[in-house]
């Protein structure tokens, strides 16, 4: 019975030891092709785009795509930091709203809606900025410092965030921003949005972040056995300080790029969007857990998310039922990630 | 001790912190206290170089302080550590005491999802010179490291799929490749089977001859007496004897754990059984593939039947499979004539079993809640009616379980994580004895537990067969078999031998690990 035999913890007598070094280098080649899980399901979404809507390949319909879903991912990009590490940020899509709120608010002259015009516009970037490493500081204040559930702590964080930024623009939209709040939503290098450089060149940042630093690895360490981590010599608390407050900087990022390219910030801008966000980055393979998941994985999980939209947006399906369908494809999505993952996700 | 200069004389060449003839390790006068407790009284330790220092003690005897002081995870209220002679680093420099001391831990420090290698040098990683981690260096110097200690792992294995001795060798390697010399292993033997246990030793021996110091902790005597040369016993937060291990045979060293003489080798008196008692548990052509196969036994009322293996060898699947946590491909399991439903643990609650698991932190306790509610979790129908529980009821039924187990706790409402491993082991022996159950299965009943403990629940489990209890013993642990009126023993899935009372320990070790037996 040679199953039993390398069920136990034999590591190496007789011919399993002989048997056994090579499965397990084939288990690892099957972790590493994990990491390009969903390509296939890219790949047959865009086929099956191509077959309803013969637009979806166009380069401006991939542009559209590329655009609409930059910002978005910048939040995919920021979670999936703080949940390798083992917490989560529900504030990040408050965070996403009220960074360039705030920047609006203070810069915007006044007459055009709720503007103070305290501030020349050419400080909105570095305001947007500065509120988000702020709003980092007071979750990671809370989380690392304090020792309080990070879970109830951001949502406690979405809510005030969220309330703040209804306070500041009394419900409303800010509107004339500053020339340099429209640079990045607006901007065209080399034929393509500014957007999506920015949006590539931060993934391609955070694989080499996750994949090939000390910090990328105390994250997954941290994530994944915090006393080992510690043990190793770690200093976790300051790990975690810097994975929250980045997060945050890059929640403003991702906020300033969607005011710029829709001209304005509504109070609502970004309200929900976490939701997407976590599925993104569930479906990417990325732990709730902590410990486990890629950059790239995440990345590969938020644009699907986003062809399947467009596809149904070509699709003619009717706006009303949109919300439907993508909660359903998420469940989906999830469902099938679970059987070719193969393990529980939790 | 004259032949400890010789040695750290030899083992000084291998590592050049190591002076002659000063001890390794030396903890002197330290006390500890949290809040009410004093965990450690006075106590000290004096490991020489080169030697195997087992350190003893019951549940609560103050092992596990002096291991966190020892390694520089706490301070000591009062005393001193000394390596080598030179005084212990501050607490703050991690690194300086991790090239003097290092200890393999119950509970892993190493991260499943990362690979072994990264595991083996987390935050010390090879950089190229963009300053970024190479990761073909890394594996390589890991793969390295490895080999020089002979850990046959390969370095890109994820670490989840270590065996659990595998992963003990992988952190005494990453110990070493700090520069330690002396290692202290926290009870490594509690979740190994026999044959990974003597691979552990023959590498510690190995690890010896080259100059590593260990302390070694565990609740088996016997392995004390076959690996370790000198012995200290603590007991309730003091130091009570150091010796040679040859010079403290088993009788005083109980004695001295206990505070009163008495082992644990009292001859059993069973009265033997007739065949005449009612079958209480039937279990006919059991199988599951690549498990177990064709397992048929039966166990009468009062009689006390021990399923012996290794580890791998099916006899915790045959367990769990009769107390409904897993389900058979085939065969039937009969308890006191009804058929529960196969895999279903509610089912056979209600046909009369009691159990107690593997793991008492995995499946046997929800640590976060009371003794009291941990002891009744199988019983809501008698402390309750239609779903509501009565807190009075199950109050009074705790209590009645404490004090029948003799569980150390203030009172039913404490929170069982806050309880020693021989309490809390009773906690789960109290659920399962909570439902009167007309047949008791117990997988490895004894495992992380102190020797007074043990004895107890080995005696709690003849007093209940002696009420009419049929019980099953799912174990590879002599103690615990030694109780049994008979042994059945398990070899890849087969029960290869059916021992009556009275059988020599080497023929069920020997069956257990696939040998012929003399008869």
């Amino acid at each position: 019975m040679p199953e039993i035999m390398t069920t136990s913890d034999a590591p190496a007598k007789g011919p399993s030891a002989v048997a056994g070094p090579r499965r397990i280098a084939g288990k690892v080649a099957l972790a590493r092709l994990r990491d390009l899980a969903l390509v296939p399901a890219v790949i047959i979404i865009a086929i099956v785009g191509q077959v309803i809507n013969p637009v979806f390949l166009k380069p401006d319909n991939l542009i559209n795509i590329g655009q609409t879903m930059s910002e978005m991912a910048l939040l995919v990009l920021a979670q999936t930091i703080v949940l390798v590490a083992g917490k989560m940020d529900l504030s990040l899509e408050s965070t996403f709203g009220l960074a360039p709120g705030v920047a609006a608010w203070l810069t915007v002259a006044v007459g055009a809606g709720h503007g103070l015009g305290l501030i020349p516009g050419g400080w909105a970037v570095p305001i947007t900025l500065a509120v988000g490493a702020l709003i980092g500081i007071a979750n990671a204040a809370l989380i690392v410092r304090f020792g309080l559930h990070g879970f109830i702590v951001t949502l406690g964080m979405l809510i005030v965030l969220r309330g703040l930024l209804t306070g500041i623009s009394g419900g409303q939209t800010f509107f004339n921003l500053p020339e340099s709040m429209m640079y990045l939503g607006t901007a065209v290098w080399f034929g393509i949005p500014a957007s999506i450089w920015i949006c590539l060149a931060l993934f391609a940042a955070g694989i080499v972040l996750l994949g090939y630093t000390s910090f990328g690895r105390s994250l997954y360490a941290i994530g994944g056995n915090v006393d080992a981590a510690k043990a190793a010599g770690i200093r976790t608390d300051r790990v975690l300080w810097t994975a929250l407050v980045g997060a945050s900087v890059l929640a403003a990022l991702g906020g300033l790029m969607l005011s710029g390219r829709l001209a304005s910030v509504a109070a609502s801008q970004g309200n929900g969007a976490i939701f997407t966000v976590f599925a993104a980055a569930v479906i990417g393979g990325v732990s709730l857990n902590g410990g486990k998941g890629t950059m790239f994985g995440a990345f590969t999980g938020i644009l699907l998310l986003f062809m399947i939209q467009n596809v149904l947006t070509l699709a003619g399906v009717p706006a009303q039922w949109i919300g439907a369908l993508n909660g359903a494809i998420i469940l989906i999505a999830l469902v099938v990630s679970r059987i070719t993952g193969g393990k529980a996700q939790e | 001790m004259s032949g400890d200069g010789e040695r750290s004389a030899t083992a000084a060449t291998g590592d050049g912190q190591i002076h002659v003839g000063l001890p390794v390790a030396e903890a002197a006068h330290i006390s500890k206290r949290y809040g009410s407790t004093l965990a450690l009284d006075d106590a000290g330790i004096t490991v020489r170089a080169g030697e195997t220092h087992a350190l003893v003690g019951r549940n609560g005897a103050g092992k596990s302080t002096l291991v966190s002081i020892l390694t520089g995870l706490q301070a000591p209220d009062t005393g001193e550590i000394r390596f080598s002679g030179v005084p212990a680093p501050r607490l703050s420099d991690r690194d300086a005491w991790r090239r003097h001391v290092a200890c393999v831990y119950q509970k892993s420090t190493i991260i499943p999802e990362l690979s072994v290698g990264e595991n083996l040098l987390l935050n010390r990683y090879e950089r190229s010179r963009s300053g970024l981690i190479n990761w073909r260096a890394l594996r390589h110097r890991a793969q390295e490291l490895l080999t020089t200690w002979s850990v046959e792992v390969e370095a890109q294995t994820r670490a989840a799929e270590l065996s659990v001795e595998q992963r003990q060798f992988v952190e005494i390697a990453r110990a070493l490749s700090f520069g330690a010399r002396f290692i202290i292993l926290d009870e490594p033997t509690a979740q190994l089977d026999a044959a990974a246990i003597a691979r552990l030793f023959a590498r510690m021996r190995d690890l010896q001859r080259q100059g590593v110091t260990f302390l070694f902790i565990s609740h088996h005597l016997q392995e004390i007496y076959e690996i370790c040369d000198m012995v200290t016993v603590f007991r309730d937060a003091r130091h009570i004897v150091t010796a040679p291990v040859g010079d403290l045979p088993r009788g005083e060293l109980i004695a001295a754990m206990t505070g009163e003489a008495g082992g644990l080798e009292a001859p059993r008196s069973r009265t033997a059984l007739g065949g005449t008692a009612q079958v209480v548990l039937d279990v006919a052509a059991l199988s599951t593939a690549g498990t177990f196969d064709d397992v048929t036994f039966q166990v009468r009322a009062g009689e006390i039947v021990g399923l012996a293996g290794s580890g791998g060898s099916g006899k915790t699947e045959v367990a769990e499979t009769v107390i409904g946590l897993r389900t058979a491909d085939s065969g039937t399991i009969a308890v006191a004539g009804h058929r529960p439903r196969p895999g279903d643990v509610g089912a056979a609650l209600a046909a009369g079993v009691g159990f107690v698991p593997q793991d008492r932190h995995h499946q046997g306790l929800v640590s976060g809640m009371s003794v009291a509610d941990n002891a009744t979790l199988t019983i809501p129908q008698r402390i309750g009616s239609a779903g509501f529980l009565s807190t009075r009821r199950r109050d009074a039924v705790a209590a009645t379980l404490i004090e029948d187990l003799a569980i150390k706790a203030p009172g039913p409402d404490l929170p069982v994580s806050g309880l020693s491993g021989g309490n809390q082991q009773k906690v789960v022996m109290a659920r399962a004895l909570a439902n009167d159950p007309s047949l008791l299965v117990l997988i490895t009943p004894t495992a992380g537990v102190d020797v007074r403990s043990k004895e107890f629940l080995l005696g709690k489990v003849e007093q209940v067969a002696d009420s009419g209890t049929g019980v099953v013993i799912a174990s590879d642990e002599l103690d615990d078999l030694r109780l049994c009126d008979r042994v059945l023993v398990m070899f890849q899935g087969r029960i290869v031998a059916d021992m009556p009372s009275g059988w020599r320990d080497h023929d069920v070790v020997a069956a257990m690990e696939g040998l012929t037996i003399d008869a």
